[in-house]
């Protein structure tokens, strides 16, 4: 590939499925590091303290936020190579 | 604490010892390629291993023997503050979404092998790329140590570590038969090896934490049960809790951002990424392998129960084995312990030929012998691949082992110091080459020097959180570090800029960060370009 082939009329660097992506990747940033919203031991589920299962339960919404991203990004990919004219 | 040795366990153990060691040597020969005597086969595994095979090999270097046994471990003395380990993985997912398919990218597109290459080709730096490759081999060595650390608890539960009164040589040859057979393997497959028994000891750890986190709540009487005897313990004892009070709560979220930036840092981790077979691939794997984070969660856990069930050790590292033998039937203790000394295995083997693969290609070839020719690369890797591990061996041996965690405790701090370098590099050229090394010198100064100031629990040097200078919270040094790492970057830069130092020459183009196998308008899963010419340059 050559270095600089640039299309004429590329899509804007920031696009709505762009910033969607974006904040599915953040919103766990958000989630975990708030301590402060999660350090309580009520309510708990099956004998589990809500500090435990709060955060155990971020990590299928975690990947759950993931996969929406890398759908959101293929899809923007697909889109800018058909935009080349492919 | 044991009363001789446990038999069936150990027989157990024996058997699935053996069946992995037949299947490192068999390893050479899957998927090989037509010339095995390059650095990209034997170190990248051919750079051909899909989503599947790279969930394996990942999951298998993040989540090492270490993990599972310090984890519960620190759950077991400390309560809430170590479960910190949760939250870190679940954010390391979105970090390498973002960050590692362009380092994918840029690799398959020059041919690196290790992030120092990245780095020499972004800023034309030799000496930058000597502290990123440095900085590698000093932050792997310790892991690979801990490693080792996690199969002589298991031997030691089991029985077969001998006590205090053996002489050493029998009381550590099963340790060194296992570390023979791990070196063999590896000097003969390479990344092939831990990549195939990543799948043995994957499918041993489910089948033991399902079997663990069913069975031993039953017999503990209900996770109820199991926290009032946790919470009884931490209260009497005065220190630990089963939530973290508002005191700790930056620790708790610097620890978990801070070790998040720094795991995907680790060279092993970007062996790992590099063997895959397209950028797809990476971003595939980052929305399923969380669910190596919900087993570390459950196994967490186990750390309560190991109050509840009463298991007393003055080495913390033991309480998970001592758990374990206590809990299940003998044979399946076996599983449980061949599921960790695999665990072992399997990330020691990725972590040396890491570590191996940036001696040869930053220091060897860089410095010392630059007209090296592949074959050559390939063999002085696989020697230091030996050597490295070697070097953990006498680490683990010779050392208190509160050295080697001590240590490994360091190397987080230290490889966190080349993320501006890194992470910077992938997306801007603005940084200063200069302003780079000397971020990068100041992060590793503060970090070394604030955690040997910081008392650990009831040793006087390497806590890992202090006090954060103008905020008046205690949190991660490794955190602290690095922001004081890209502000010195960040004003040093500027300040170079004014003088117009000379910057280094950038071999890469932007299109390079975003190329994908089979770009553009070619099919997706073509093999890489690279395959046949390591080190195009």
């Amino acid at each position: 590939m050559s270095d600089t082939s640039t299309a004429p009329g590329r899509r804007p660097v920031v696009t709505p499925p762009r910033v969607l992506a974006a904040l599915c990747l953040i919103a766990p940033f958000v989630g975990m590091l708030w301590v402060g919203s999660y350090a309580k031991v009520e309510p708990t589920f099956i004998g589990i303290p809500f500090f435990y299962w709060y955060q155990m339960l971020w990590v299928p919404v975690s990947a759950a936020l993931t996969s929406v991203a890398y759908v959101l990004v293929r899809r923007e990919q697909r889109a800018r190579k058909g935009g080349d004219g492919a | 604490m044991n009363d001789g040795v446990n038999g069936v366990a150990l027989a157990v153990f024996i058997f699935f010892f053996v069946v992995v060691t037949v299947m490192g040597f068999l390893a050479a020969r899957w998927r090989a390629a037509e010339n095995a005597n390059n650095l990209d086969e034997w170190g990248l595994g051919g750079r051909s291993f899909g989503t599947w095979i790279t969930w394996f090999l990942l999951g298998g270097d993040l989540y090492t023997a270490y993990t599972f046994v310090a984890v519960p471990a620190a759950i077991y003395a400390a309560g809430a503050s170590g479960f910190f380990a949760v939250p870190y993985t679940i954010l390391v997912y979105p970090l390498i979404f973002t960050f590692l398919p362009r380092l994918w990218s840029v690799s398959h597109k020059h041919g690196y092998v290790t992030t120092s290459d990245f780095v020499r080709g972004r800023f034309g730096s030799k000496g930058l790329s000597l502290a990123v490759a440095i900085t590698g081999i000093l932050a792997t060595m310790p892991y690979i140590a801990l490693q080792l650390v996690g199969i002589q608890a298991v031997l030691d539960v089991m029985g077969v570590g001998g006590g205090e009164n053996t002489n050493w040589f029998i009381k550590d040859l099963p340790l060194l038969i296992a570390f023979g057979v791990l070196a063999a393997y590896t000097y003969s497959s390479g990344l092939r090896a831990p990549a195939l028994i990543a799948f043995v000891k994957d499918t041993l750890i489910y089948i033991v934490i399902a079997v663990a986190i069913i069975y031993i709540p039953i017999k503990l009487g209900g996770f109820d049960d199991i926290f009032s005897a946790a919470s009884d313990k931490f209260t009497k004892a005065g220190a630990g809790a089963i939530a973290p009070g508002a005191e700790g709560q930056w620790a708790y979220g610097t620890l978990a951002l801070g070790s998040a930036l720094a795991l995907f840092m680790y060279p092993h981790s970007i062996t790992a990424t590099l063997s895959s077979r397209s950028r797809e691939v990476i971003r595939r794997n980052t929305t399923i392998l969380p669910l190596y984070s919900l087993m570390l969660g459950l196994l967490a856990l186990l750390g309560f129960m190991a109050i509840a069930a009463g298991v007393k050790v003055d080495n913390g590292q033991l309480a998970i084995p001592q758990l374990f033998e206590d809990m299940f039937p003998d044979w399946f203790t076996g599983i449980a312990f061949a599921a960790i000394g695999i665990g072992a295995l399997v990330p020691a083997a990725i972590m040396s030929i890491a570590a191996a693969n940036l001696f040869t290609r930053n220091i060897y070839k860089d410095f010392l012998r630059p007209n090296a020719s592949a074959e050559e690369e390939t063999k002085v890797s696989k020697l230091v691949s030996l050597l490295v591990k070697v070097g953990a061996l006498i680490f683990v041996l010779g050392m208190d082992k509160t050295v080697a965690i001590n240590f490994q405790l360091l190397g987080g701090i230290w490889i966190l110091q080349t993320f501006p370098a890194l992470v910077g590099g992938l997306f801007t050229r603005w940084f200063h080459r200069w302003a780079l090394l000397a971020g990068w010198a100041v992060g590793m100064v503060y970090g070394t020097w604030k955690a040997y100031d910081t008392p650990s629990g009831a040793q006087r040097h390497f806590g890992n959180t202090a006090d954060i200078p103008g905020i008046g919270e205690i949190g991660y040094i490794g955190f602290t570090a690095i922001v004081l790492n890209v502000l010195v970057t960040v004003v040093l830069t500027v300040v170079l800029r004014a003088l117009k130092a000379p910057d280094g020459i950038d071999e890469t183009t932007a299109a390079d960060y975003t190329a994908d196998a089979g770009d553009p308008g070619v099919q997706v899963d073509l093999p890489p370009a690279t395959a046949g010419s390591p080190g195009g340059h």
